[in-house]
């Protein structure tokens, strides 16, 4: 039933799991996901994108609004990222990134395949830097330099060219992906709100595993997961390398119901809870609040203050972002978790109950920065088209459009998706909130009351910034 | 009353809840019955800031909007309303209209001023934000129907 060619030359014949449909399973899919070269080319164009970007951030013009890297990466990709790559696809831009491509390749020694000559350390990231906490300084950071980084050009272009440079400089001394793991700020927010979307790989017998001694799927990872033991979907970065190297076509790539891993411990699976995903995100909802008042609010002060870095105005306006994502949101949120135990007997240790209950924030996170993006991207949609024939600024006219006006009407609708959005987000959180509690004690709505008053306080608030 | 809430079958309480959120949807909100006037706002555009950024007016007043642009060449823009003007540096732009449509509406500079130019926002608001008001409406609700809905 598993032999070593079933890969290669027969769809698997194992039995389904319930409300998953295995993409592996698919005649037509199964080959572009057994094979390297798909994923190989659309990562090559990625890199070559990600060139361009650089190239026309350094050397094309000056004004955002008509230069490919700013019009790119913070209207093209960030809205494809946020409206469809992470709700549709969970981590599923993590597996075409072409960052870390350049540092893989000096890793393995080959650019497909793996050779002799590898370079680099391989050492192990250090146990006290693992987990998600790097990834919340680096998303602050960005919320501190955002109303420049997203402006200028050639700032973007060297942000993208650090991260470049230190993905390669991470790859030659630590092992894996470590990068993407523990460093990249994009990875950490993606790897969280992973857990809601419908996507997921995991083993279909465990018994197979338990059998194979080699555990090639582990040494395959460049993620340094086990399959096997993987609980929810947060660190895996759909790199389909597990799935390549079982001997016994044991790994399904998996369609599956959206937010299966939240709450999921009343479904008798262990629930996947940390501090520190706690606390990216809290530090996604802070960070949600403040771009929406800085970048879609009619406070030109606050903006300048954003702008105006190593000002004193800009030092209050970190002061307070700072605040907001380190004290006002973190105290709340264990303020209403604490209430919430007490109030209905619950003998959770607090530590464990704060890092359980941050699956909550998860959809109502993820949805605040949908309807942000919505805000903050579809009035400049005509740029995207405008840049894609003039991409340095130059003046040039690629295919007669560059006099387009073409400006479409988004205020018709937009006001009314955010909000949709928005509650949509509110719905599941609260419901997330439900599960949880009935899992954990019977007083369900004692436990879960101030939880609901932070979530509605939440929605509320971004209802305030994005429409009101 | 709560143990009739309890007793409902699903059917039941997600009808409610669907009703509820019609009647919140269409319910009109009462409204200010102010006569409409004529105002007029003297507006400063710098980078990147409008002065005075909000605006208030009452519905069917109608507005004219003096846009002063103080650095660089600004424009103006309104959401909903399909109006646009420019001021010169030191020039005095014109924009007349009757603010026929309620809400809250984002207007925004219409020619690059700068880095943060996509960013230069300021606001009019025209009677009640009644989807401000029906969204909050509907957040309470959806709180609710997430508890009381999913109750088995």
């Amino acid at each position: 039933m598993f032999s070593p060619n079933a890969r290669e030359t027969e769809i698997s014949s194992q039995p389904a799991i319930p409300r998953r449909i295995n993409l592996h399973q698919i005649p037509w899919i199964r080959p572009l996901l057994q094979s390297h070269w798909p994923q190989f080319l659309i990562r090559s164009l990625t890199l070559a994108g990600f060139a361009f970007t650089i190239f026309a951030g350094l050397f094309g013009s000056r004004v955002g609004s008509h230069n490919f890297a700013i019009i790119f990466v913070w209207i093209a990709w960030w809205t494809a990222l946020k409206l469809a790559f992470i709700p549709l696809g969970g981590r599923s831009w993590c597996s075409l990134c072409p960052i870390p491509l350049p540092g893989e390749w000096l890793q393995q020694g080959g650019i497909l395949e793996k050779s002799r000559r590898r370079f680099g350390l391989n050492l192990r990231w250090p146990k006290r830097l693992r987990g998600s906490w790097l990834q919340s300084g680096g998303f602050l950071v960005i919320g501190l330099f955002s109303a420049v980084t997203l402006t200028d050009a050639r700032l973007t272009a060297w942000v993208l060219m650090a991260l470049f440079g230190l993905a390669i400089i991470l790859s030659l001394v630590f092992e894996r992906r470590a990068f993407c793991s523990y460093v990249c700020p994009i990875g950490g927010f993606t790897g969280i709100y992973a857990k809601t979307a419908p996507v997921e790989v995991r083993v279909i017998d465990t018994a197979i595993c338990a059998a194979h001694s080699e555990k090639t799927c582990y040494h395959n990872c460049p993620w340094g997961l086990y399959p096997v033991a993987l609980r929810d979907s947060a660190q895996c970065g759909l790199c389909m390398e597990c799935l390549r190297s079982c001997p016994s076509d044991n790994i399904a790539v998996n369609l599956r119901p959206f937010g299966t891993d939240l709450a999921a411990g009343n479904k008798g699976m262990r629930q996947s809870s940390r501090l520190d995903e706690t606390f990216l995100a809290l530090v996604m909802l802070g960070s949600a609040l403040a771009f929406a008042a800085v970048l879609t609010g009619p406070w030109g002060s606050l903006k300048s203050a954003a702008f105006a870095i190593g000002s004193p105005a800009w030092l209050l306006y970190g002061f307070g972002l700072l605040v907001l994502n380190l004290v006002i949101l973190p105290g709340a949120f264990a303020l209403a978790v604490w209430s919430g135990q007490r109030w209905s007997g619950g003998k959770v240790q607090l530590r464990r109950a704060i890092a359980n209950q941050a699956q909550i924030l998860l959809p109502l996170g993820l949805f605040a920065w949908i309807a942000f993006t919505v805000s903050f991207a579809f009035p400049k949609m005509n740029y995207v088209f405008s840049v894609i024939f003039d991409p340095l600024g130059w003046g040039w006219n690629l295919f007669g459009t560059a006099n387009s006006t073409w400006s479409p009407d988004v205020s018709a609708f937009s006001p009314g998706l955010q909000v949709a959005l928005l509650l949509v987000g509110l719905f599941w959180s609260v419901s997330v909130a439900q599960r949880l509690a009935l899992t954990n004690t019977g007083r369900t709505l004692r436990q879960i009351l101030p939880l609901l008053a932070f979530c509605l306080a939440f929605s509320l608030a971004m209802l305030w910034l994005l429409v009101g | 009353m709560s143990e009739l809430l309890k007793s409902l079958s699903p059917v039941w309480r997600w009808g409610i809840i669907a009703l509820s959120t019609l009647l919140i949807l269409f319910l009109p909100i009462p409204g200010n019955a102010a006569e409409p006037v004529e105002r007029s706002f003297q507006i400063e555009a710098s980078q990147f800031a409008y002065s005075p950024a909000i605006l208030s007016v009452n519905p069917g007043d109608r507005v004219t909007i003096e846009l002063l642009a103080t650095d660089v060449v600004h424009g103006l823009s309104i959401d909903g309303y399909d109006l646009e003007t420019t001021s010169d540096p030191g020039q005095t732009a014109h924009l007349t209209f009757v603010a026929d449509h309620q809400g809250s509406f984002r207007f925004r500079c219409t020619v690059t001023c700068g880095n943060l130019h996509p960013f230069m926002i300021g606001k009019l608001q025209v009677g009640q934000n009644e989807l401000l008001w029906r969204g909050a409406l509907l957040a309470g609700l959806a709180l609710f129907a997430a508890i009381w809905g999913a109750r088995k």
